[in-house]
């Protein structure tokens, strides 16, 4: 009887154990990690390693992202080599065979989205550029769409008894995110061909979706910081472009932009790629993209109505 | 009957036939309608935007005309500017009155682009060309005789090239990824040197947290001995360094297991077994230098040990764990030995602990890995049993080595670090100390400074108090340079 009991109990267990057991995912940076986290819900606990403030491409390999990865049962990264500089030795270190490429718990993001800025040639003379094109595709909300779909679809491949939740919860999502996108699109509406000045070329993407024109960057190179000589043709350029606004990440020095928005009379606009790189947004793909729209339209709005 | 069948089939045929016919027409008529209406709709959208342009073309002429000035820039404005921003912004380059480069075009992907080769992720490995080379000075005649006892280190007055690094490393298949290291190096005859300084693989799919390393490898001993020279924050290889590993640091043929235990922390236990033999064992079975016609190490003629058993291989364990200290703090603390026989004599043994440390703090807002602090200190011991030579009046003693390094690197801003590194090294007197230049008291202090262009090439100005009780005080200046040419692996932290 006590052994009949102990059994029972044993398969309860057993059966409960799954269910109960949530899905150990590891995003490498906070807009892969709040998208997840979302689609995931309570099946899902997500960690996430680069923080929302700082340079994406230069996230150090701590030794504790190495056990976050060993403990992992999914990774989700960019696939574009935005993390190659920490990311793959990482992996090496990780010793988990669930990670491993080709594995259904190394989620690569890249799938179904178009890469922009794909190098023709490969020269670094041109600065450090992604081989395989711009890796900051998520500045595009139509791509967070895709980017959900592809995280639930692995998901349920992961954990297919949770299937019903994951396709919940990216309906809700994306519905959530259909409905922005047409507000986001009528509030930039009136700024299209308008071009705007960027840092860094982070931007390719929230451009070519919301019609601005974003090509001209206080980086004379992509990696290689601002000089005088490039700021002051990037200055001139503005003044004969009138162009109203420059944006500023987090990790990208806020004083050199300042500087160019005083010598052109553009507004510096305070954004983000990263949930939590603006404050409030944390957690909130939508939330994030939210302000960073907000703030752009405000910027170019203010100059519209002054000129 | 049969023939007003067939009839009766052909008028069905010919029905059929006539549907379809008159099917594909009406299909036809509408696709012509509408490929009409789309035509006229694309016809009058670009009627639209013409119109639409030539009215921007006209405000654009009209601003130009009305603001020549500021459209057409003098050189003055120009050169206004750019010394205006390199006084507001402290510089990162003198502004010059070169025109500057023209923007690089944004090249957005098409569909008739060719698709490069070799590119990143798709080519099976990694392929890179590193090359590391000084210039400078020294009180010394020779640098190489006594102060800069590293491979790796500047040699000589003037030039020196120390360090042309081949890398490689990929996936060899689900199962190991393959790694190889060839270094070539000028000696002061300007005559090339070939090294194969690591050739290993890397299981990647071993169960229980384990991992499995075999080849030519460098030991798995505190931080700085499994790096290259071009990951280290200083020109030359630190004195506790080339007494206990020798000029080329302790590497060997052999096998490692590691295993990530599963602690709350990280934590990485490991165990080396390698043959320990040659000046890449230097204090284990090593003979030494030929010194007219007989090997000797530390004054002893050496013997050629074959292995006879396990206890005569070199055994490198090590224990390290991290923690985060806080969101922008890490520590990296770690345990080292190094155990096995060395050549002086039938049954002498050579015996080395040491300690490391790493810390390091990154800003949380931190641009291209910019501003940072890390404070690096390794400490090791080293007894080393050396046997009797009667032919030249040594007997057998112990020789007990002993010493440290403690650097600190500020990357203050964006693509410049500052380097002060201190060293200590000294050890019991030993009977052939006077011939022995890895031996006796010495004091190195040395600050630094390195430019990053990129993340592909450094230049690094290094200056050296050398203080030791063989040679006094001497001081030596460095300039050293590097490139990086292809795609290298990423870095341990």
């Amino acid at each position: 009887m006590k052994n009949k009991l102990l059994t029972g109990c044993l398969l309860v267990a057993a059966v409960c154990q799954p269910a109960l057991a949530k899905l150990n995912v590891v995003a490498t940076t906070p807009d892969f990690g709040a998208i997840a986290a979302v689609i995931g819900g309570d099946q899902v606990s997500v960690t996430t390693l680069a923080k929302p403030t700082e340079d994406p491409h230069f996230v150090d390999a701590k030794p504790s992202f190495i056990l976050k990865l060993n403990r992992a049962d999914a990774v989700i990264e960019g696939g574009a080599d935005l993390e190659i500089g920490w990311l793959p030795r990482l992996l090496d270190e990780a010793r988990n065979t669930k990670l491993a490429p080709g594995a259904p718990g190394r989620i690569a993001c890249n799938p179904g989205i178009q890469l922009l800025e794909v190098p023709a040639t490969m020269d670094r003379s041109k600065g450090d550029i992604h081989a395989a094109g711009n890796p900051h595709f998520l500045t595009d909300p139509a791509n967070a769409k895709i980017v959900a779909e592809h995280i639930a679809e692995s998901f349920t491949q992961l954990d297919p008894k949770s299937a019903s939740l994951f396709a919940a919860n990216l309906k809700r999502f994306s519905a959530r995110l259909d409905e922005k996108l047409s507000l986001w699109d009528k509030e930039l509406a009136p700024f299209r061909g308008q071009r705007v000045v960027a840092y860094h070329d982070s931007w390719p993407y929230f451009a070519h979706h919301f019609g601005l024109k974003i090509d001209l960057f206080l980086e004379p190179k992509p990696g290689i910081p601002p000089t005088p000589v490039h700021l002051a043709d990037v200055i001139l350029q503005m003044r004969a472009g009138h162009v109203r606004a420059i944006l500023v990440e987090p990790y990208q020095s806020r004083k050199t932009a300042q500087t160019v928005g005083a010598e052109t009379g553009a507004t510096v606009v305070d954004v983000s790629q990263f949930p939590g790189g603006i404050k409030g947004t944390e957690g909130d793909y939508i939330s994030l993209m939210d302000s960073v729209i907000h703030a752009v339209v405000k910027a170019l709005g203010e100059a519209k109505s002054s000129s | 009957m049969a023939q007003g069948q067939e009839t009766n089939q052909i008028d069905k045929i010919e029905r059929q036939l006539k549907d379809m016919q008159e099917n594909f027409e009406k299909q036809q008529r509408e696709m012509k309608e509408s490929f009409e209406r789309l035509i006229q709709q694309q016809q009058e959208q670009i009627e639209a935007l013409k119109k639409q342009l030539a009215q921007a073309t006209n405000v654009v002429a009209g601003a130009t005309a009305t603001n020549q000035p500021s459209t057409q820039p003098s050189d003055a404005e120009r050169q206004r500017l750019q010394q205006e921003l390199a006084a507001k912004l402290g510089a990162n380059a003198a502004p010059s009155a070169a025109p500057p480069p023209a923007p690089a075009p944004a090249t957005a992907w098409s569909p008739t682009q060719p698709i490069t080769i070799g590119r990143a992720g798709q080519a099976y490995m990694n392929i890179s060309f590193d090359v590391l080379m000084d210039v400078g000075s020294s009180t010394a005649h020779d640098p190489s005789a006594e102060l800069q006892l590293g491979d790796h280190d500047p040699i000589s007055r003037g030039f020196s090239l120390r360090n042309a690094e081949i890398a490689l490393d990929g996936a060899v298949d689900p199962y190991f990824k393959g790694f190889g290291n060839i270094v070539l190096k000028l000696d002061k005859d300007n005559e090339t040197s070939i090294e194969l300084e690591e050739a290993y693989l890397v299981s990647s799919s071993l169960p229980a947290n384990l991992q499995l390393k075999a080849g030519q490898f460098f030991a798995n001993f505190g931080r700085q001995n499994s790096q290259h020279p071009h990951q280290w924050a200083f020109v030359d290889e630190p004195l506790i360094l080339t007494r206990t590993f020798g000029p080329d640091g302790l590497r060997n043929v052999g096998a490692q297991v590691s295993w990530l235990a599963p602690t709350p922390f990280f934590t990485e236990v490991s165990l080396g077994v390698m043959n320990g033999e040659g000046s890449t064992a230097f204090s284990f079975r090593n003979l030494g230098d030929n010194v007219m016609g007989t090997n000797r190490f530390h004054g002893r003629a050496t013997l050629d040990r074959t292995l006879s058993g396990a206890g005569d291989l070199l055994y490198v364990p090590r224990i390290s764990s991290s923690f985060d200290l806080t969101d922008q703090q890490t520590i990296v603390l770690g345990i080292s030995g190094a155990f096995g026989p060395n050549d002086t004599e039938s049954d002498a043994r050579t015996e080395i602990g040491g300690v490391d440390l790493y810390w390091k703090w990154k800003a949380a807002n931190s641009q291209a890995g910019f501003p940072f602090v890390s404070w690096q200190t390794e400490a090791l011991i080293q007894r080393f049993e050396a046997g009797a030579d009667p032919t030249v009046g040594l007997p057998s003693e112990t020789l007990r080595d002993w010493g440290f390094y403690s650097q600190v690197l500020w990357g203050f801003t964006q693509r410049w670090v500052a380097g002060l590194r201190g060293e200590y090294v000294n050890g019991n007197e030993g009977l052939d100390d006077p011939n022995d230049v890895f031996r006796g008291e010495r004091t190195r202090v040395s600050p630094n400074l390195t430019f990053y262009p990129s993340e592909f090439s450094k230049l690094r100005l290094q200056y050296n108090y050398d203080h030791g009780e063989r040679f006094g005080t001497d001081h030596s200046i460095w300039l050293q340079m590097e490139f990086l040419l292809g795609a290298h692996g990423a870095h341990k932290f």
